[in-house]
C-alpha cells in the first residue's frame, strides 16, 4: 500500500545546445501522476513530446535533461544505469508512438515481435510467450489473432498496426504507458476503436497513462486531467472534461481557434501570443 | 434560365490497376456546385475524396463519366484556359512549393505561363492579399513557417484570378492556431472574389466551418450529401454518416474513470 504517486516530475528542464544559444525544449515542468489518464496538450514545439521522452530517458545527445526530481514509483530515474533502464523500459514503462510504420520492425512477423518483447522481460517458454502474444492481440480487439500473428507489419492497416504496437507495449504489463499522438495518423472511426482498447486496459489494469496530443476534442472526451504546454512550459493544469472552463489565456485562445461543430462562428479567433506566457 | 453549375461532376469513375487487381477509387460520383458555393467532400482515408478533386483538376483521367466547367464538358487534358480557371491548393506546401524557388519565382511562373502583364504589381498584390509582406517575397520555402508557406500556396492559386478553387486538406498539417488564420483567410478571399470552392478534408468541424453543403464519401462512393446545418445537428440520413459525425465529436467513455480513492487503496 502506498500513497506515493506513480510518477513525480519536478522542475524538468531539457536543453539542446545550438549555435544561436541553447534551446530550452522543456522548462521547469512539474507534475505528479497517479493511476489516471493525463493529457499533455500543446502545439508543435510546445515541449509535449520532449517531456514524454525525457521521462523514458530517450532524449538523445547532445540534449541535456535536468530535474529536481524525476521518479517513477520511487525510483530515481535521473540516477538510473543502462541496466536499470533495461529493467524498466518495455516492462514497467512503455511508450506508443504516432506511426506504427516506424516503430515496428518491418522484417519480423507481428507475433515474433510481441513474443520477443515478452521474453525479454519474463523467463518463459516459447509456447507460453506465444500464448501471451495471442492473448494480447485479442485484448486489443484484433478479430483473428492467429492470422495477424503471422503477418508482417506492412500487411497491416494503420489502425491494426497501432493496435499491434499497443499489444506489444502492453505485453510487459507496464504500470505507466506514454502514448505520443497514438491516434493522430488514424481515421476518426478507427481512432475511437483504438481509444476504446486503451480505455479498457487503463480501467482493467489500473495503469497510468500519459496521452500526448494536439487534439483538444480527444483531451476533453478521453482524459481525466490535462497539462497545457506552451513554449516548453506547463501554463495550466486542469480537469480535462472542464477544458472549456480553462483559465489561462493561451488555453482559452487555443479552444476558440478550433472550429467546433456545435458552436459555429463566422470568423475564428486567432491566438495573439503574449510574451509573459513564457516567463 | 439559371446559370449552369460552376462545376458538375457527372457519373465519374476512376479505376486503378494495382498488381493485377482492379481498384475503383471513385465509383459513379455525381454532384454539382453552384457559382460562388463552397462544397465539402469528407471521408476517411481511401474514400476517394482527393481522387475526385484530382479528376476535376485533370490530374487523373476518369475511367468513365466526366466534369463540366460552367456547363462545358472538359476533355481528359485541360486546356490553358481551363487550367487557369481551376486552381489547386495541396495539403503540404513543402511538397507543392519548389524548394529552390523563391516566393517571387513561385508566384511569377504562373503569370508568365498565362501571359499576364504587370507581374511585379500582381506579385505584390497577391502577397498582400494573403497577409504576407514584401519582405517575404525573396525568401525560400524553408525560410517560412508552415502557415506562411500555405499562404504562398494560396497566393499562387489566386494570382491567376481563378473561378474555382480546389482545396485538398489545406490546413491538416498546421497547428490549430495557424489553421484558424488560414481558414479566416480562405473565408475572406472567398467572399471578396465570389469563388466557387471545393474543399476536401477528413475533419468535419473544419469542413462545416467553411462549407454550405457537404458530401460524405466512403469506398469511392458518395454515401449522402447534406446541408451543413444537418451536419451540425448530427442529422445524417445514413448509418455511416451518423457514425462518422458521432466519431468526430470525440470519444464516448463507457465507464467512470478511476476515482482518486482507487489510487490510495493500492
Amino acid at each position: 500500500m502506498t500513497d506515493r504517486p506513480l510518477l513525480e516530475v519536478e522542475g524538468l528542464d531539457v536543453t539542446y545546445p545550438g549555435r544561436g544559444g541553447a534551446v530550452r525544449a522543456a522548462r521547469g515542468v512539474s507534475f505528479a501522476l497517479g493511476r489516471e489518464r493525463l493529457a499533455i496538450v500543446g502545439e508543435s514545439g510546445s515541449g509535449k513530446s520532449t517531456t514524454g521522452r525525457a521521462i523514458l530517458g530517450l532524449i538523445p545527445r547532445p540534449g541535456v535533461v535536468r530535474a529536481r526530481r524525476l521518479a517513477f514509483d520511487g525510483i530515481n530515474l535521473g540516477a538510473l544505469s543502462d541496466a536499470g533502464w533495461s529493467r524498466l523500459r518495455g516492462r514497467r514503462l512503455a511508450m506508443v508512438m504516432q506511426d506504427p510504420k516506424f516503430a515496428l520492425n518491418p522484417v519480423l512477423r507481428v507475433g515474433a515481435q510481441i513474443m520477443q518483447t515478452y521474453r525479454l522481460h519474463w523467463r518463459t517458454s516459447r509456447r507460453e510467450a506465444e500464448r501471451r502474444a495471442l492473448e494480447m492481440l485479442e485484448s486489443v480487439r484484433i478479430r483473428d489473432p492467429e492470422t495477424v500473428f503471422r503477418l508482417y507489419p506492412h500487411q497491416l492497416s494503420g489502425g491494426m498496426g497501432q493496435r499491434v504496437m499497443i499489444a506489444m507495449m502492453l505485453v510487459g504489463e507496464p504500470d505507466l504507458l506514454i502514448a505520443d499522438e497514438p491516434t493522430s495518423a488514424l481515421d476518426v472511426t478507427v481512432q475511437n476503436q483504438v481509444l476504446r482498447v486503451l480505455d479498457d486496459l487503463v480501467a482493467a489494469r489500473g495503469m497510468g497513462l500519459i496521452f500526448i496530443t494536439h487534439n483538444l476534442t480527444l483531451v476533453s472526451s478521453f482524459c481525466d486531467r490535462a497539462l497545457v504546454m506552451y513554449a516548453g512550459r506547463v501554463v495550466e493544469q486542469c480537469d480535462a472534461r472542464r477544458l472549456g472552463e480553462a483559465r489561462h489565456p493561451y488555453t482559452q485562445a487555443l479552444i476558440a481557434a478550433a472550429p467546433d461543430l456545435d458552436h459555429p462562428r463566422a470568423v475564428l479567433r486567432t491566438v495573439t501570443r503574449d510574451p509573459t506566457w513564457t516567463t | 434560365m439559371t446559370a449552369p453549375p460552376a462545376i458538375a461532376v457527372e457519373r465519374l469513375w476512376v479505376t486503378y490497376t494495382h498488381e493485377g487487381r482492379r481498384i475503383d477509387a471513385v465509383r459513379d460520383v455525381s454532384f454539382a456546385v453552384a457559382p460562388g458555393e463552397t462544397f465539402g467532400l469528407v471521408g476517411e482515408s481511401g474514400s476517394g475524396k482527393s481522387t475526385v478533386l484530382k479528376a476535376i483538376a485533370g490530374l487523373v483521367a476518369p475511367t468513365a463519366g466526366g466534369v463540366r466547367l460552367a456547363g462545358r464538358g472538359m476533355t481528359a487534358k485541360r486546356d490553358r484556359a481551363e487550367r487557369r480557371r481551376l486552381q489547386y491548393v495541396f495539403q503540404d506546401p513543402y511538397g507543392s512549393l519548389h524548394p529552390r524557388h523563391t516566393v517571387d519565382r513561385a508566384l511569377r511562373e504562373p503569370l508568365e505561363i498565362h501571359g499576364f502583364a504587370d507581374r511585379d504589381a500582381a506579385i505584390l498584390a497577391a502577397l498582400a492579399g494573403v497577409g504576407l509582406e514584401s519582405r517575404h517575397r525573396f525568401r525560400y520555402p524553408h525560410q517560412l513557417s508552415g502557415g506562411q508557406r500555405q499562404r504562398v500556396a494560396i497566393a499562387r492559386a489566386l494570382i491567376l484570378s481563378p473561378g474555382v478553387l480546389l482545396l485538398d486538406e489545406p490546413t491538416s498539417s498546421l497547428d490549430v492556431s495557424v489553421q484558424a488564420e488560414i481558414l479566416n483567410l480562405l473565408t475572406r478571399v472567398r467572399s471578396e472574389r465570389a469563388l466557387t470552392t471545393i474543399f476536401v478534408s477528413h475533419d468535419l468541424a473544419v469542413v462545416a466551418h467553411l462549407c454550405e453543403r457537404v458530401a460524405i464519401m466512403r469506398l469511392g462512393e458518395i454515401v449522402e450529401t447534406l446541408p451543413v446545418e444537418a451536419l451540425r445537428a448530427s442529422g445524417a440520413a445514413t448509418p455511416y454518416g451518423r457514425e462518422l459525425i458521432a466519431a468526430s465529436r470525440g470519444y464516448v467513455r463507457h465507464d467512470e474513470p478511476l476515482a482518486s480513492a482507487d489510487v490510495s487503496e493500492r
